[in-house]
């Protein structure tokens, strides 16, 4: 017996120690925190980091800022616990995307869970999508690329780091529609994030990659691939001015994946505004240029209300266009 | 040519750089060592202090990568010592890692697994500073068709563990790739299994399933003694501590063997430190395993995967360099580091940031040595750790694990999966099967599904695109034979081996 007893002993002392750890933690004032809904390393820790290391640099906050991972349901974890349990916590933030609009344009945070129930503070930086081949691909440009794709829409290999139903999925499926040719006649192949994808194009076992515009500058400095079109609303600046957009090239298609936050349903509007005007002031910063730069994102800014109409308009043209291209009825 | 080397060893051999790779070393041997922390979590942990301490990015990408190659030191530690594996290269150190100590033989069992960890990395970091860019071109050529072929193979080579019950493994790999169809699909976006709870969408977390399966159901097993008042766990005798010169050179063939497999694995993208000791594991036994007395405690068998999951983490690096691809979950975080300091990671690196490139790679030199240095007499000092109950121990451990999974996810679900899975893998023990063919399952069967599909989808649906390039035909042929020579090698052996001795 005196094993059995001595175990339980030990673990009565280990539980009783652990919840005085965790009443510790609780009693402390709150720092500012940012939940990236996803793990660790992912772009929405690389968004939550922008903010954390920017609001640090510029002296906008006091304390540093938090970063807790809450992976699950490509953010549908995240988003239920913000809408219902931490609904009301000024100190609290959380990334997102135009990923996150999207799933929520699909109802995959749950069939309950609608784009009115956050509230959206403002976006920091957006990249866009561009369309990709290898550096030996037979098409010059945009238009002889959707010819061969008119003529017979299964005769190219494309891939991406997304599902069917995915952002990189959606760049290549409105391309198709832009044309008039039916999104589910593509062969699309997905990957695993974006990386697997590119690899995949440069060991030619796929021919285009719908992929992000300023993730590819290494590889598009070393001339191993040709962008054919970037996907917004016009050319960029610096080392991109010589990609054109698809609407330059006769195809109505603008892929802009922003990234940004949204704080809980409840939080008070002076918590959101004092936010609110946090992020613009950084947004205005040079040291915060920089740092936006090193992660690869083009200038956005878009704050208050003006960014919660913009998400919201967003939602509703998504929900629009996943009944055309055949993803919800 | 290798000037990049030689300047790099000069921004390496600074007092700062030296000081980061010791802290890295250690702390990679630390964050290893302790299950449900891992190189990943270890890494996105410290990125951000690295960052905010003002590191110039030579520098936090030497602490980093010092905590990268440490930890696939230090997950040996748990799986010897407490049959749980420290990270996921290490599930295969437990097969004959644990019965050695069991026999008393932990502080050898350290040791030699800290000299092939040495060697492994060693040979690994050799290739990368060789052959890194002319690698990188055949690393691409390896698409799904060629990944689902290594799959094939990697699930043939395991019928070499079959053993006393080779039905029991193949039920418990099957049970592992039925896990492994949980979440979204990776094709359609379609949900399988979820039951609407979206905790379940992104699947079953590798780290969720590894302490679940190994340390929660060891818990489980102890208590149920503790309640039947059982002598369980006697505590396992202390013997010699040091490893004899005479049991590495026993293993020399299986390190280096292993080294080279860990190696070409891990620089291709997408497999990793798991799938490397695994093949490691079971070529080795295949090869070597004359008296069958791999996962009873053979020295080989322990040195072969540990050799092969330091070599695999060398090798990541090579896509990561020179294509800016991530060979690797912990690479791909290392790209996101090297982010933050707005170098872009690609074909352009060697040539744009020979500094950050040579100093890294010289990095890898420095710190595997300290590491071997750090961890051989830490092996007698770890290795006293089993003097600690193990009613104790697997507890206190456990707790930590909780904790690192909680701090990850920030959701009771996971907490509770762990538990669900804990008792899963108890009722496995109970009826004997064996853990590690249901983690291989888990890991093999999901990389093999989504490579199939993938290569499905570049064909239109024709099956002829798995045997259509070399490397999949060999890979095919490797497979037959690891599957197929055993059956017919021992009426071979009856056959021919009478008449030669006549």
């Amino acid at each position: 017996m005196p094993k059995s007893s001595s175990l339980r002993r030990w673990l009565a002392a280990a539980v009783a120690g652990g919840a005085l750890l965790a009443g510790a933690v609780q009693a402390q004032a709150k720092p500012p925190e940012c939940i990236a809904p996803a793990k660790p390393g992912g772009g929405y820790d690389l968004t939550c980091r922008l903010a954390a290391n920017g609001l640090q640099e510029a002296k906008l906050i006091d304390e540093p800022m938090l970063v807790t991972y809450m992976p699950g349901g490509i953010g549908a974890v995240a988003y239920n616990h913000v809408t219902g349990v931490r609904n009301d916590d000024p100190n609290l933030i959380v990334a997102a995307s135009t990923g996150a609009a999207l799933n929520l344009a699909l109802k995959k945070f749950g069939a309950k869970q609608s784009v009115d129930d956050v509230r959206w503070l403002g976006a920091l930086g957006v990249d866009y999508g561009a369309v990709v081949v290898r550096n030996d691909a037979p098409w010059q440009n945009l238009d002889e690329l959707m010819q061969a794709l008119k003529k017979n829409p299964s005769s190219v290999v494309i891939g991406a780091g997304g599902t069917v139903g995915s952002q990189d999925w959606m760049k290549a499926a409105l391309m198709a529609k832009s044309a008039n040719i039916d999104p589910r006649k593509l062969r699309y192949v997905s990957f695993e994030g974006g990386g697997e994808a590119l690899a995949a194009l440069l060991g030619e076992h796929i021919q285009v990659f719908t992929g992000d515009l300023a993730e590819l500058k290494p590889q598009l400095d070393s001339g191993e691939v040709r962008i054919l079109a970037a996907l917004a609303e016009e050319r960029q600046a610096g080392p991109y001015a010589d990609i054109p957009t698809a609407k330059e090239q006769g195809y109505d298609v603008e892929w802009p994946i922003w990234r940004g936050y949204y704080m809980g349903p409840k939080v008070s509007d002076e918590a959101y505004q004092a936010w609110v005007e946090r992020l613009r002031e950084l947004s205005q910063t040079e040291s915060f240029a920089k740092l936006r730069e090193g992660r690869g994102l083009f200038p956005m800014s878009k704050f208050g209300d003006d960014f919660d109409q913009y998400v919201k308009k967003q939602v509703a043209s998504f929900s629009q266009l996943a009944k055309e291209v055949g993803l919800t009825q | 040519m290798f000037d990049f080397l030689i300047q790099g060893f000069g921004v390496a051999l600074t007092p700062l750089n030296l000081g980061l790779a010791f802290l890295g070393a250690l702390l990679g041997t630390l964050f290893g060592a302790l299950p449900g922390i891992g190189p990943i979590n270890g890494i996105a942990i410290l990125m951000p202090l690295a960052y905010t301490l003002g590191l110039p990015a030579e520098s936090s990408l030497i602490l980093l990568a010092g905590i990268y190659t440490g930890s696939e030191y230090g997950g040996r530690m748990s799986s010897i010592l407490l049959n749980v594996p420290g990270d996921a290269g290490a599930v295969m150190t437990t097969l004959d890692g644990h019965p050695l100590a069991k026999k008393g033989l932990a502080g050898p069992a350290l040791g030699l697994s800290a000299v092939s960890s040495f060697i492994g990395a060693t040979v690994a970091i050799l290739g990368l500073t060789l052959f890194a860019p002319l690698l990188a071109i055949v690393a691409v050529k390896f698409g799904p068709a060629e990944f689902f072929a290594l799959m094939i193979f990697a699930f043939a080579s395991m019928s070499a563990m079959m053993g006393k019950d080779p039905l029991k493994t193949l039920i418990g790999a099957v049970l592992g790739v039925l896990i492994s169809t949980v979440g979204v699909d990776s094709g359609t976006g379609v949900l399988r299994f979820t039951f609407d709870m979206p905790e379940l969408y992104d699947g079953i977390d590798f780290v969720v399933m590894i302490i679940g399966l190994f340390a929660v159901s060891e818990i489980l097993l102890m208590l149920e003694h503790a309640f039947r008042h059982d002598q369980d766990g006697e505590m396992a005798p202390i013997g010699r501590v040091m490893v004899k010169m005479s049991e590495v050179l026993y293993c020399k063939w299986a390190i280096l063997r292993s080294s080279v497999i860990g190696f070409v694995i891990g620089v291709l993208p997408g497999t990793g430190a798991s799938v490397a000791s695994a093949v490691a594991y079971t070529t080795e036994k295949r090869i070597s395993d004359h008296d069958n007395s791999f996962g009873t405690g053979n020295m080989r068998g322990l040195a072969a995967p540990e050799a092969a999951n330091n070599a695999s983490a060398a090798g990541s690096f090579v896509p990561m360099l020179t294509l800016g691809i991530p060979g690797s979950g912990t690479t791909a975080i290392l790209l996101g580091a090297l982010m933050l300091y707005n170098i872009n990671p690609g074909p352009m690196m060697f040539r744009e940031q020979p500094m950050v490139v040579g100093g890294l790679i010289a990095s890898l030199y420095i710190g595997n040595v300290m590491l071997l240095l750090l961890n051989l007499p830490l092996a007698g000092v770890f290795a006293r750790v089993l003097q600690v109950p193990r009613w104790l121990l697997v507890p206190s451990v456990a707790i930590l694990a909780f904790v690192g999974v909680y701090q990850l996810h920030s959701d009771l679900m996971a907490i509770y999966l762990m538990l669900a899975i804990g008792v899963f893998g108890y009722l496995l023990r109970k009826f004997g099967f064996s853990l590690a063919p249901v983690v291989l399952g888990f890991v093999l069967g999901g990389l093999m599904e989504e490579n199939l599909r993938r290569a499905l989808s570049i064909s239109g649906g024709d099956l002829a695109i798995l045997w259509q390039s070399g490397l999949s035909i060999g890979l095919w042929i490797a497979a037959a034979a690891v599957a197929f020579i055993p059956l017919f090698a021992g009426r071979l052996k009856a056959k021919f081996l009478p008449a030669r001795s006549a």
